[in-house]
């Protein structure tokens, strides 16, 4: 490496796979884990505590549903007590009278609570959950009874893409501060279902403007955050801020990864918590030391003026679209590859076009796809 | 059009300002440097910025923040006020600070 690490600020802690919804863009790993393999209490709490030392300034408690570990309370507490900001993402069904104060009294932060649609027919069909939009606007409201900020959480994709302007006039009836309309990221289910998800071009630019609009129009009275799709891109996002420079996550076995969708490069192989500890994982990881900096790059971002703003984009997506982890993200416009995005959605388009039956998702759950290994 | 009754806070000379219960000012003892946490996002404060914040107790005015801050640089009040409540609305917006 010729330049130095430095410690992590960020890390993603998916608690569990476990959840009570199905999505199909769920950005979680095909290959779920079941209960049984997912690390203990003290195993957590060990974590965290050398995330502190370490240097993490905030973790975001996922899953998975991450209210489904019993012991999350706990979790949260052990955080606080470092002075670590805690951000509980969830997707607020099923969560008994009393948690939410108790997460509150712990020392939570921030809570942010994802809405598949802005109607109780879209949330039910994406969610593949009855009454589940109900319960999700009864948890917002507990959420804000507990004194805890909020952020409602919109993943955009073709089947409630045009609710845009009801999720932001949604989170602005539930007292959210912040909302955030994210278009779907291909990795995980997402990739599996990208056919049946993929939004047309039309569709995405007369968001973009409504969300411009509003963002405007609400300045000072809620916050909107965007997250533009990578198909449409001309430029890649820097995915993680940058491979393994200033955040990571950890699966719920305490396997600690780069990204969510690491798992998806076969050549890389990955150190679980436990049998390393995180500072020895963060420097020495041959994983995490695979594409940091910017000395792995080959051309075009080896001599483009960008690549310290987007860091080469997401690996997974070179992965998954080039078939090389280490070539740029064919988001990127520069890139070789970058028509096949394109292509990629007229395929999905006319698919849908064709054959309305290829609109059926996949839905998530554990053994669906691959069976957890043993 | 989205009704709603909630408006934005516009800073006046008589605000106390104060950081808001998602985020925190603190120091980070591995980077040797003070850290404002806030959902999503940790900022690095300048000097200048970390006393202004530093002065976001809810306790001072904004007239009172700009006296304070005109002796602590030994500059002309009213050359330092634009700055001072032009950052403070700007975090307002932002909902960092709540006036």
């Amino acid at each position: 490496m010729t330049e130095p690490v430095l410690p992590p600020i960020g890390m993603l802690a998916e608690l569990t796979h476990r959840c009570p919804l199905q999505c199909a863009y769920c950005s979680n790993p095909v290959e779920l884990l079941k209960a049984n393999r997912e690390m203990d209490t003290q195993g957590w709490i060990s974590l965290f505590e050398q995330a502190a030392d370490l240097g993490v300034l905030q973790v975001h408690l996922s899953g998975g549903e991450p209210t489904l570990r019993t012991d999350l309370a706990e979790l949260i507490a052990s955080l606080a007590r470092r002075g670590v900001y805690t951000n509980l993402i969830t997707a607020g069904v099923g969560i008994a009278e009393g948690r939410i104060e108790a997460f509150a009294e712990a020392g939570l932060d921030h809570v942010q609570l994802s809405f598949q649609g802005a109607f109780a027919a879209t949330t039910e069909k994406i969610g593949n959950s009855r009454g589940a939009h109900e319960k999700k606007l009864d948890t917002a409201r507990r959420i804000r009874k507990a004194g805890l900020p909020l952020t409602i959480n919109a993943p955009i994709h073709r089947h409630n893409m045009e609710e845009v302007p009801d999720f932001i006039e949604l989170a602005l009836s539930l007292d959210a501060e912040r909302l955030e309309i994210a278009n779907v990221q291909y990795a995980g289910w997402a990739l599996l279902n990208r056919k049946a998800l993929m939004p047309e071009r039309e569709a995405v630019e007369r968001q973009v403007e409504i969300v411009e609009e509003a963002q405007e129009r609400l300045r000072g009275i809620m916050t909107i955050d965007f997250v533009t799709p990578d198909y449409f891109a001309v430029y890649p996002k820097p995915c993680m801020g940058g491979w393994a420079r200033d955040a990571f996550m950890v699966a719920p076995d305490g396997t600690v990864l780069p990204c969510h969708a690491a798992g998806t490069i076969k050549s890389l192989s990955f150190e679980r918590f436990g049998e390393w500890d995180l500072s020895r994982i963060w420097h020495e990881s041959s994983a995490f030391n695979a594409f940091r900096g910017t000395d792995w790059m080959q051309e075009p971002c080896r001599s483009c003026e960008r690549q310290e703003i987007d860091w080469g984009g997401c690996r997974c997506q070179a992965m998954a679209i080039a078939g090389d982890a280490a070539a740029t993200d064919p988001a990127c416009i520069k890139s070789p590859l970058h028509a096949r995005m394109g292509a990629l959605i007229k395929e999905a388009i006319n698919t849908m076009a064709s054959d309305e039956a290829s609109d059926a998702f996949t839905y998530r759950r554990i053994g669906r796809v691959a069976e957890p290994i043993a | 059009m989205i009704e709603t009754t909630r408006v934005r806070t516009v800073l006046s000379m008589h605000s106390k300002p104060v950081l808001k219960r998602h985020v925190r000012l603190q120091y980070d003892k591995v980077r040797t440097a003070w850290a404002l946490l806030s959902p999503e996002r940790v900022f690095w404060p300048n000097e200048v910025s970390l006393d202004i914040l530093r002065l976001c107790d809810g306790r001072h005015s904004v007239a009172q923040m700009i006296v304070l801050l005109g002796d602590q640089y030994g500059a002309d009040e009213a050359e330092i006020a634009p700055d001072v409540t032009g950052f403070l609305q700007e975090w307002s917006d932002k909902f960092l600070v709540t006036l």
